[in-house]
């Protein structure tokens, strides 16, 4: 009787019972079971393998056998002959030379400490947020005391500290403060959305419906064009929004409108009997809101709100057409040089690595929680 | 043994006249005349679908009826949202599916309601949800969450809740019927006893054994109309219509 109901449980167990050898076999019971169980298989297994290795082997001596990783310094400039010479790999002294560049932009440069620190607060602020015995409401007053104090270091002003332009932010400095403040004030704003999309006012349920529709439809590159150009000409005479700023808004209405689909998701997950309690024990509507049902709400859709920031995070990269230096936007100027033209790919990876880095551990952060919560709702 | 209510002396607690409601072109309640007085207990029965529910949400206006008129410890139910808050206050309610908060302890369950609507103190709120907890004799599952308790003990903590708000009123739609068996003797004994102290109930449910010992009224619905009505002992020892007798055999084939 147990055994049937193991059956039924676990297929796997099954087969294990069925075929022992699957059973301590170790490696090459597995390989033999899985790669070269017929001729056609063991024959694209090697043909792959052989494919495989060619590619890491060249890429592992473009990368490191053959790489440049400084040049000399001359009169003008640095000499780049030896990464141009023939059979030379990767020339990362581009990195060496530039990397201060592509983290910051056209900051001043014997300000570069100021970026540097900032980048190292909206880490720690990430990883602050990200652990749970941390979720209470302070954590919304430390966000608004850390975007304060970032907004005080990128600027300057006082305190001793010079005025810095946001003209001259940029690298991967203004890629965080994009996505993280595009983040941190359209995830509240969705949340207001996805409630009033089911209002039972018609006039707030039409304008939720309208701008989340309207803004759906549209790429954000249309909506970064229009904050660009067509956002000065509705401005009153005089009037002149910065250009960081117009992306910024641009950015914020299309991250809310997505993540108010997400939120949406998670509302309508909830029991209709959650309401009627709260209604029948005399809760208010915004009581009803923010005691029973956002807690839970939102709680289900974690994981698809992480993958929204992950997408995000590299759609940030788009407001480069309207002209702002960010992270790839930067290490693609950087080798605008004479010296150092045709050595984007670097740049290029090097961007790429730092994006990876942060999506990775967003992705990783994602698959934890929704185990965490699975576990919760096993218990 | 329950001391007799005598419904003429004592204040009216719900007053239904001539309630009318329709689910699209679905005629769900029909001419629904109901009075119970303060103090009173009545039990609701009758077959699956014929409106019992849909009756005792439209006291506490969870549904809207379209006619006639439903006037809770002297408020009448209708569009004013002074008069809505008011009688939510209280008339508490008990559902089959016991929609207790998941992600809040028994006792955050218990306390959110009398500190957010009726502005009680924590302190005093958690000392008054302890003792409801006595109460319904789940003192020490306080700090646990609802998912850990059975369903039985659920729906104790679900009348606790409702009790923490102190209402005038108390509605059971089916408190039972979502139990397995062996818990729907604890979830029953804690409703008598709330009856021995006095509360005025209106329970829709099947238990006759529950409805005898403790209704001073039985009312049977089908089709949206209040066909029957009278003491436990009449209801069920003399049926005077079909429906009833039909639907008296039926339930005593399932118990
Ligand atoms: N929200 C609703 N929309 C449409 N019809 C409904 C709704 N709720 C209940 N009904 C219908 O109204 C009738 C009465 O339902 P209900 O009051 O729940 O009956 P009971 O509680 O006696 O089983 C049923 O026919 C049911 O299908
Ligand atoms: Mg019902």
């Amino acid at each position: 009787m147990t055994a049937l109901v193991e059956h039924i449980v676990n297929p796997t167990l099954i087969e294990a019972r069925e075929r022992p050898e699957l059973i301590g076999g170790g490696f090459f019971a597995w390989a033999r079971e899985k790669l070269f169980y017929s001729w056609l298989s063991s024959l694209t297994t090697l043909v792959l393998l052989a494919a495989m290795a060619k590619v890491g082997i060249s890429l592992f001596q473009w990368a490191f056998l053959d790489a440049v990783w400084s040049v000399p310094a001359g009169p003008q400039g640095p000499i780049t002959d030896s990464c141009r010479a023939l059979g030379s790999g990767a020339c990362w002294a581009v990195i060496r030379e530039k990397y201060r560049f592509i983290l910051f932009g056209t900051y001043p440069f014997e300000q570069h400490w100021r970026p540097a620190i900032v980048i190292a607060l909206f880490v720690g602020l990430f990883v602050v947020s990200a652990m749970k015995r941390f979720w209470r409401i302070e954590l919304a007053a430390l966000w608004g005391l850390m975007l304060l104090l970032i907004g005080l270091l990128m600027w300057g002003g006082i305190f001793g500290l010079t005025f810095v332009s946001q003209a001259n932010w940029g690298g991967l400095a203004l890629t965080l403060i994009i996505a993280t403040i595009g983040v941190a004030i359209a995830f509240p704003l969705s949340v207001l959305v996805a409630l009033g999309r089911r209002s039972d006012l018609p006039f707030i349920k039409w304008l939720c419906v309208a701008y989340v529709e309207v803004i759906r439809g549209v790429p954000l590159i249309t909506l970064l064009f229009m904050a660009s150009v067509m956002f000065p000409l509705l401005m009153p005479e005089g009037v002149n929004l910065d250009k960081l700023v117009r992306a910024q808004i641009a950015i914020i209405l299309f991250f809310a409108a997505y993540l108010a689909e997400v939120v949406r998701g998670g509302l309508q997950a909830l029991p209709k009997g959650q309401y009627e309690a709260a209604y029948v024990l005399g809760l208010s509507y915004w009581q009803t809101s923010r005691r029973i049902v956002l807690p839970q709400a939102l709680r289900t859709v974690i994981p698809p709100l992480v993958n929204n920031f992950i997408g995000f995070f590299k759609d940030t990269s788009l407001v480069l057409i309207i002209g702002l230096y960010d992270l790839l936007h930067s290490a693609q100027v950087a080798v605008a040089e004479p010296a150092w033209q045709g050595f984007g790919v670097e740049t290029y990876i090097f961007a790429g690595l730092i994006y990876f880095a942060f999506c990775f551990a967003m992705s990783r952060y994602s698959q934890w929680l929704e185990f965490g919560l699975n576990m919760l709702r096993h218990r | 043994m329950i001391a007799e209510t005598d419904p003429t002396t004592k204040a009216t607690a719900v007053s239904i006249q001539k309630v009318n409601k329709w689910y699209g072109s679905l005629h769900v309640l029909r001419d629904v005349d109901l009075d119970v007085a303060a103090g009173e207990r009545v039990v609701i029965c009758g077959p699956s679908g014929s409106g019992k529910s849909t009756l005792i949400r439209c006291i506490n206006n969870l549904e809207e009826h379209q006619q006639g008129k439903i006037v809770v410890d002297g408020i009448q139910v209708d569009h004013n949202i002074a008069h809505l808050d008011a009688i939510r206050r209280e008339v508490g309610m008990v559902f089959q599916s016991f929609n207790l908060f998941p992600h809040l302890t028994v006792l955050e369950n218990c306390t959110l309601a009398p500190m957010l609507v009726r502005g009680v103190a924590r302190p005093d709120a958690e000392a008054q949800a302890r003792a409801y907890l006595e109460r319904v004799r789940i003192p020490d599952q306080a700090n646990k969450f609802p998912g850990q308790l059975s369903g039985g003990q659920q729906q104790r903590v679900a009348i606790a809740r409702a009790l923490c708000m102190k209402p005038k009123i108390m509605l059971f739609d089916e408190p039972t019927s979502a139990l397995d068996p062996e818990m729907v003797k604890e979830v029953l004994d804690t409703m008598v006893s709330l009856a021995k102290d006095g509360m005025t109930m209106i329970c829709v449910t099947h238990e006759m054994g529950f409805a005898r010992e403790v209704a001073d009224r039985v009312v049977f619905m089908d089709h949206g109309q209040i066909v029957e009505s009278g003491s436990p002992h009449s209801v069920f020892g003399q049926p005077r219509t079909d429906r009833l007798k039909l639907f008296l055999g039926q339930v005593l084939r399932e118990h």
